[in-house]
């Protein structure tokens, strides 16, 4: 019975990923970086993805001061943060959340300023999806270790 | 890649005690090279910019490779590459950008880089940069 638990779990994490896949929000970076994921850091995953969402919530957040402002003028600035966010967004393999901020990135080249509020929303969009369905991975992988720690007593 | 893939690919790399410095100022990139470079078993240290790049190597210390990141803050990529160059250093600097129109490319190489990659950075990615700078002792 637990056996089926472990492997239900198991089921829903593959149709999780299966469908970040084929949704195009998650690619093939994303397999590198569970491929890295070792015994010497069983958690790497977890932890990148932290990291990513640290500095990724900072970027996004200074971004939208920026173009929050009235006086603002400095594209330049934006463009810094959107090639900091397309790096670190192609490194896990968050394929969506880079498309819309490559997008982003063109609008602020040609200093376009409605063109680059309305990608700081689609940014802003995508990447809670991305979270979202992160955070509900971690979950279920939390539980299927849970479920295989389990063991009836003797 | 499995560990014994890479060490059918380089046989000799964990005697090699190659070091190699990462200069990024994504902490995300920072981790992940990092751990690249720890499964091929090269030793490493990590800087945020190209000035700190710089600044490590006024302080005396050598690194066989530089993974270069573009765009820092403070001092960029091609900046510091310019920079190490002018200062005689000889360590093989590989670019690694997201940013890969043939213009941008060029620009960086000029700056006196040895290789470039396009993020994001894989092992065989790494790989590929370790053979075309001949990292790798002959059996």
């Amino acid at each position: 019975m637990l056996g089926l638990g472990v492997d239900r779990l198991q089921a829903d994490i593959n149709r999780l990923l299966a469908s970040l896949f084929h949704q195009g929000v998650l690619d093939e970076q994303f397999l590198q970086l569970q491929q890295l994921q070792d015994e010497t850091s069983p958690n790497f995953v977890y932890d990148v993805i932290n990291i990513y969402f640290d500095e990724s919530e900072k970027l996004l957040r200074n971004l939208r001061l920026l173009l929050m402002d009235r006086e603002f003028s400095d594209y330049k600035k934006i463009g810094l943060h959107l090639n900091q966010l397309v790096g670190s967004s192609s490194s896990i393999g968050a394929r969506r959340v880079r498309n819309v901020c490559v997008a982003f990135r063109s609008a602020s080249e040609l200093s376009n300023r409605p063109g680059c509020l309305r990608g700081l929303e689609v940014v802003e969009h995508e990447y809670h999806y991305l979270k979202n369905m992160m955070h509900e991975l971690f979950q279920l992988e939390q539980q299927r270790i849970l479920a295989a720690g389990v063991r009836y007593p003797m | 890649m499995t560990r014994d893939q890479i060490a059918e690919e380089l046989p000799n790399l964990a005697e090699s005690k190659l070091t190699a410095l990462v200069v990024d100022d994504s902490f995300v990139n920072q981790t992940i090279h990092q751990k690249l470079l720890n499964r091929l078993g090269i030793e490493n240290d990590v800087v945020t910019n190209g000035k700190e790049a710089v600044d490590v190597y006024c302080s005396g210390r050598n690194y066989d490779l530089i993974l270069m990141d573009m765009d820092m803050p403070i001092m960029n990529g091609i900046q510091a590459t310019k920079r190490l160059r002018e200062m005689g250093i000889e360590s093989k600097i590989a670019g690694v950008t997201t940013r890969a129109n043939e213009g941008e490319k060029k620009e960086f190489m000029e700056a006196g880089l040895n290789d470039f990659q396009e993020k994001p950075l894989t092992i065989s990615k790494l790989l590929s940069i370790l053979h075309k700078l001949n990292f790798y002792v002959q059996t």
